[in-house]
């Protein structure tokens, strides 16, 4: 027993080690970009994480979750900029950003208790779509969300006083910014990740996934439905609002084109592609998708010329082209997901035996 | 599971003592170094970045400036330049950025990491803003050839530079010609809500209420519709004398045959986003007699530009749909400060920058403190036969007295919070 | 006055469009229960593959309504091929399969349509040869053209068509049959692989209809028009309770009517501030609205939960 756990322990020091240098080790051997490319994949994948929550756990079809990443990355913007000369910490804009997003989730949540499958996508696609005109278009008659023009000039994220926006020299090392942004989101990506992992086992956890399987078995169980699902929708909602938040700091930049339908039907492959409700699937999910079209857009034109002597295809159309093959395939042959639940592949096979 | 967490956990906060105790074998970041010529190599290779919207709606847009920028850096190279004792060979870095913010400053990383010496780009002015600051952290100059939001330039970068009027000079010239030269005493005016088509139109609506205008409609659509009799019929019985629509030629084009079929007679005015020979195509005969507005000097009328119409085509074999010429003097700016700076790289022909006075395709360009282009011509234009044809020219040359009122409302604002000025905006739109 | 009407005509004939492409979302998801979000991508390869066969024939001197027919007739079968394909590999394979894997997949395929029409038709707008006649009607001081006129009565006649098909012939009985339950259906006989290939190509066939009437009406086609139209469809199908033909095309109608009307008044009732660039938000907020009272939608049945 001991030493299992001494070897589990063993393998988790070697992981952490691992993440620690990942971005020396990205950053040297591929170039800064991809440590920024990785930077990104962890918002991704803090964005799939809470969506994972209304999808995976809970079942309900949500296709306007970035509206929450919106919320989050607008409040951080308009706290910690010029646009209203307010300049708050990001220990107090976070948090706050998770309880607005929380609250955008209970609205959200509200009028579409009712609503099953179908119905749930439009309406919430509906509601995300709603929450990106209203940024858009906020510049009148009172200025709150600067309109079209976005937000610019944001406050890097500061901890300790120490701007992350700023190459930071320490122990003879120098963090440049992307590094710096690294630790941070992955720190918050492991608090995620914690989070999800502590609710899926809770009672909340498993009346989601009773709801998810059975609806009214579930009512009849006496779980309350209604709330078990509003908090769904608020947790979710909650992640994305921090995974904003840090989206905001990270761009120094926000404007409501980075909030459209296709970053919320993103997020939504990755969670089903990496395996719903799987939480290892899901970060698998999120990585991937963040990090493979950059590859793929990396590799195109080399591969290209070197198969057939000259560029065929523009690599941004083989990059799409390749990224929509990609989800067919893995759907046909893989469709509860990349990684998925013990469970649920098990419910797969006696699907297929029958 | 709790096992599990807690593990992680702890496995994250020996990594980071791990990593707090430094470690020897740690590489080095890396250090911007300056592909710098040295003495015996008569030759050396210059990267400069350019970055546009390759694929998405704005994909035909993005590669026209690409190839502009691409042919500025051909000739240069034919020419075999010699820079601090040299032969230059520039080398064209083409990036994507989907007109995305967020791939914005991904491939901006991505090209800072490549070490360009200069970047020409972006074409969107949501990416170019969140990307010129990382240009600006890491000392690389960036000229944006179509890039026209003001606050592009205001952020106080001694690094962003752009060769087109911005959209502040143009509305403005717009609003005046349309009061003045048009006598138009009730305007309908529509954007399409994007960064681009909004500031355009706030800034003709200023301009032409000052030359005694009545706004009589304040219309919207967005850059994906194609529909839009709500918003003209609402608009025809406010009978204007002139509509303006700030936006782009895919939605003009159709927009103006919209305007004809709904039998509304008024003219058109469009900026720059309209003014291209893809709106002819779009809007048939029911594009004739509307007006739009192009930054710089009509092609024709430039010493250079019926060559570089040619150059264009016969090197591309395609026309040029809208930015590329400017994307050919933004490429040609960065090649002349270095030129002129003796040196390729970026900190020192950065000094050099400021003091640009060249003969450009589309404009004499110099620039003023911000890094916006001094006097910008603006060119205003009336569409006849299936064409553009140009009407008059308005600055480029003589001081045109209205520019100094156009950056007044801006005042201060490089330092300033950028949300005072836009705070007023809306207060004078009532 | 004249102003509401034109409003009305405006509405009517956005709602004729939208209810077009509904047509075609809510047939699939009759029978299948599916969504296919491709639909709107076969919208635009009609209309792409139309315009090319109609710019090949416009200098031809063929009377153009002739030339536009032929367009038409030349799209159907591409798109019906296209239909059946995209059934077969992408969505056939995934019948068993979680709910959100065919959705998945139908994202996939909307992505590679895209990106092949963009490959194969290039990036550039592509505009439609003024070869209709221009001609219109003036009712009450508003003006509809022909062509508006055709798409309005084409959209209620295919509805009517539809119905007929699946309530009154022996192929709709089995789409019934097969809409109902599957299982069942193909212990009775129906051979339910051809009901769903039929359907498929029958939606496809009308998706390359509306793709014609799309841009032919805004004299423009584009590689990426698809998206945003099969959106609006998909939001009117559901508004009138999706998998309900009469419903499709009351919500495609319902739709252009909200918008035409949001955006011409709304405005102003508001002083301002809810002006045109919210038409979408009350598109939506109908959406939502209608849904929280009838959440099926306002002419869907009430199906009993299902376990």
């Amino acid at each position: 027993m001991i030493t299992d756990r001494r070897k589990a322990l063993l393998g988790m020091v070697l992981i952490g080690v691992a993440l620690a240098l990942l971005p020396f080790i990205i950053g040297k051997g591929l170039g800064n970009a991809w440590v920024r490319v990785l930077d990104f994949a962890l918002l991704y994948v803090m964005l799939a994480l809470g969506l994972n929550i209304v999808v995976g756990f809970a079942g309900l079809l949500d296709l306007g979750y970035i509206a929450f990443y919106a919320v989050g990355a607008y409040l951080y913007a308009l706290l910690a900029s010029p646009h209203f000369g307010l300049h708050w910490p990001v220990w107090a804009i976070l948090p706050l950003g998770a309880l607005v997003a929380g609250i955008f989730g209970v609205l959200l949540g509200a009028p579409t208790l009712r609503l099953r499958g179908d119905y749930l996508a439009i309406v919430t696609l509906g509601f995300g779509e709603i929450v990106r005109i209203f940024m858009n278009n906020l510049n009148a008659p009172i200025n709150i969300t600067n309109g079209p023009q976005g937000i610019s000039q944001i406050d890097p994220v500061r901890i300790a006083g120490v701007p992350l926006s700023k190459t930071f020299e320490a122990f003879g090392l120098s963090f440049p910014s992307v590094y710096l942004y690294y630790y941070l989101f992955l720190a918050l990506t492991l608090l995620v990740i914690f989070v999800s992992i502590r609710l899926e086992d809770s009672r909340i956890g498993r009346a989601w996934v009773a709801i998810r399987e059975d609806e009214i078995a579930a009512k009849a169980c006496g779980i309350d439905t209604r709330n078990v699902k509003l908090l769904a929708f608020a947790m979710g909602a909650t992640f994305g609002g921090v995974a904003g938040g840090l989206f905001a700091g990270f761009q120094e930049f926000v404007s409501p084109e980075s909030f459209g339908l296709m970053e919320s039907i993103m997020v939504l492959c990755m969670v089903v592609l990496g395996g719903m409700g799987h939480i290892p699937g899901v970060i698998l999910g999120g990585l991937l998708l963040a990090i493979l079209p950059e590859a793929l857009r990396h590799g195109a034109v080399p591969m290209q010329q070197a198969a057939f002597g000259k560029v065929l295809l523009d690599p941004e159309s083989l990059r799409m082209l390749l990224f929509g093959l990609a989800l067919i395939a893995v759907m046909l042959y893989r469709p509860a997901g990349l990684w998925p639940e013990a469970r649920r592949k098990r419910e797969f096979l006696a699907e297929k035996a029958k | 599971m709790r096992f599990t967490a807690k593990t992680i956990s702890l496995a994250v906060a020996s990594a980071f003592v791990v990593l707090g105790c430094g470690k020897p074998e740690a590489p080095p970041p890396p250090k911007a170094e300056q592909p710098a010529a040295p003495p015996a190599k008569p030759t050396v290779t210059v990267k400069i970045g350019h970055v546009s919207p390759l694929t998405g709606p704005q994909a035909h847009l993005g590669k026209d400036n690409e190839n502009g920028a691409r042919l500025a850096i051909e000739e240069a190279n034919a020419r075999k330049l010699e820079i601090g004792g040299a032969v230059v060979t520039f080398d064209l870095l083409g990036e994507d950025d989907q007109a995305d913010p967020k791939q914005g400053t991904t491939v901006a990383q991505k090209l800072i990491d490549a070490k360009v010496n200069g970047v020409v780009g972006h074409l969107n002015s949501g990416t170019t803003i969140p990307a010129s600051k990382l240009y600006h952290d890491a000392g690389i100059p960036q000229i944006s050839p179509s890039a026209t939001n003001p606050k592009y330039t205001q952020q106080g970068f001694k690094t962003a530079y752009r060769v087109m009027a911005n959209d502040e000079q143009q509305g403005k010239v717009l609003g005046d010609y349309a009061t003045h030269q048009l006598a138009a005493k009730k305007i309908a005016i529509i954007d399409d809500r994007t960064a681009y088509g909004q500031g355009v139109a706030d800034e003709f609506e200023k301009a032409a209420k000052a030359g005694g205008a009545t706004i009589v409609a304040r219309e919207f659509t967005n850059d994906k519709a194609t529909d839009f009799a709500a918003i003209l019929t609402k608009i025809k019985s406010k009978k204007p004398d002139i509509v303006m629509y700030g936006g782009m030629d895919a939605q003009a084009g159709p927009m103006a045959q919209q305007l004809k079929k709904l039998g509304i007679k008024s003219r058109m005015l469009f900026a720059d986003g309209g003014c291209t020979t893809e709106f002819h195509k779009l809007s048939g005969d029911a594009g004739e007699g509307h007006y739009c507005s192009l930054p710089g000097l009509p092609l024709d009328k430039m010493p250079g530009g019926p060559a570089f119409k040619e150059k264009y085509a016969k090197r591309f074999n395609v026309d040029i749909q809208l930015y590329a010429p400017y994307a050919y003097d933004a490429a040609s700016v960065m090649i002349d400060a270095m030129q002129r700076a003796n040196s390729v790289e970026s900190a020192k022909y950065l000094e050099a920058l400021p003091k640009t006075n060249l003969d450009g395709v589309t404009a004499k360009i110099t620039f003023d403190e911000k890094g916006d282009v001094k006097d910008a011509a603006i060119t205003l234009y009336q569409a006849k036969g299936g064409k553009w044809e140009a009407l008059e020219s308005i600055g480029g040359g003589a001081p045109a007295p209205a520019q100094p009122a156009a950056m007044e409302g801006m005042g201060g604002m490089t330092a300033a919070p950028a949300a005072a000025p836009a705070a007023a905006a809306p207060a004078e739109k009532k | 006055m004249d102003t509401f009407i034109q409003q009305i005509i405006n509405g009517l004939v956005l709602g004729s469009i939208y209810a077009l492409v509904a047509l075609g979302y809510t047939m699939v998801y009759g029978i299948l229960g599916l969504i296919n979000f491709a639909h709107g991508e076969v919208v635009m390869i009609g209309a792409l593959t139309a315009l090319t066969v109609i710019k090949l024939l416009a200098d031809s001197g063929l009377p153009g309504t002739l030339v536009v027919l032929i367009g038409m007739l030349a799209a159907i079968p591409v798109c019906m091929a296209l239909g059946f394909t995209i059934e077969r590999v992408a969505y056939r394979p995934l019948r068993n399969a979680p709910r959100l894997a065919p959705l998945i997949t139908a994202i996939g395929v909307s992505i590679v349509l895209q990106q092949l029409a963009m490959i194969f038709w290039g990036r550039n707008y592509h505009a439609f040869p003024p070869i209709l006649p221009t001609t219109g009607r003036d009712i009450g001081g508003a003006h509809i053209t022909d062509l508006q006129i055709v798409i309005v009565l084409l959209a209620a006649a295919i509805m009517a068509g539809l119905m007929l098909l699946v309530n009154k012939t022996r192929l709709g009985r089995a789409m019934r049959a097969t809409a109902e339950n599957p299982q069942i259906a193909g212990l009775m006989g129906v051979n339910i692989n051809v009901i769903i290939s039929a359907t498929f190509l029958i939606g496809s066939a009308l998706a390359a209809v509306a793709g014609v009437m799309v841009s032919a009406n805004y004299s423009i086609a584009h590689y990426h028009m698809g998206f945003i139209l099969g959106l609006k469809a998909f939001t009117a199908a559901v508004l009138g309770g999706i998998g309900n033909l009469p419903g499709a095309m009351l919500g495609g109608v319902l739709l252009g009517l909200i918008e035409s009307l949001g955006a011409g008044y709304i405005g102003d009732l508001t002083g301002g501030f809810l002006g045109s660039h919210y038409q979408d938000v009350f598109a939506f907020f109908v959406l939502i609205l209608v849904l929280v009272f009838r959440p099926s939608g306002l002419m869907g049945e009430k199906v009993a939960e299902r376990a």
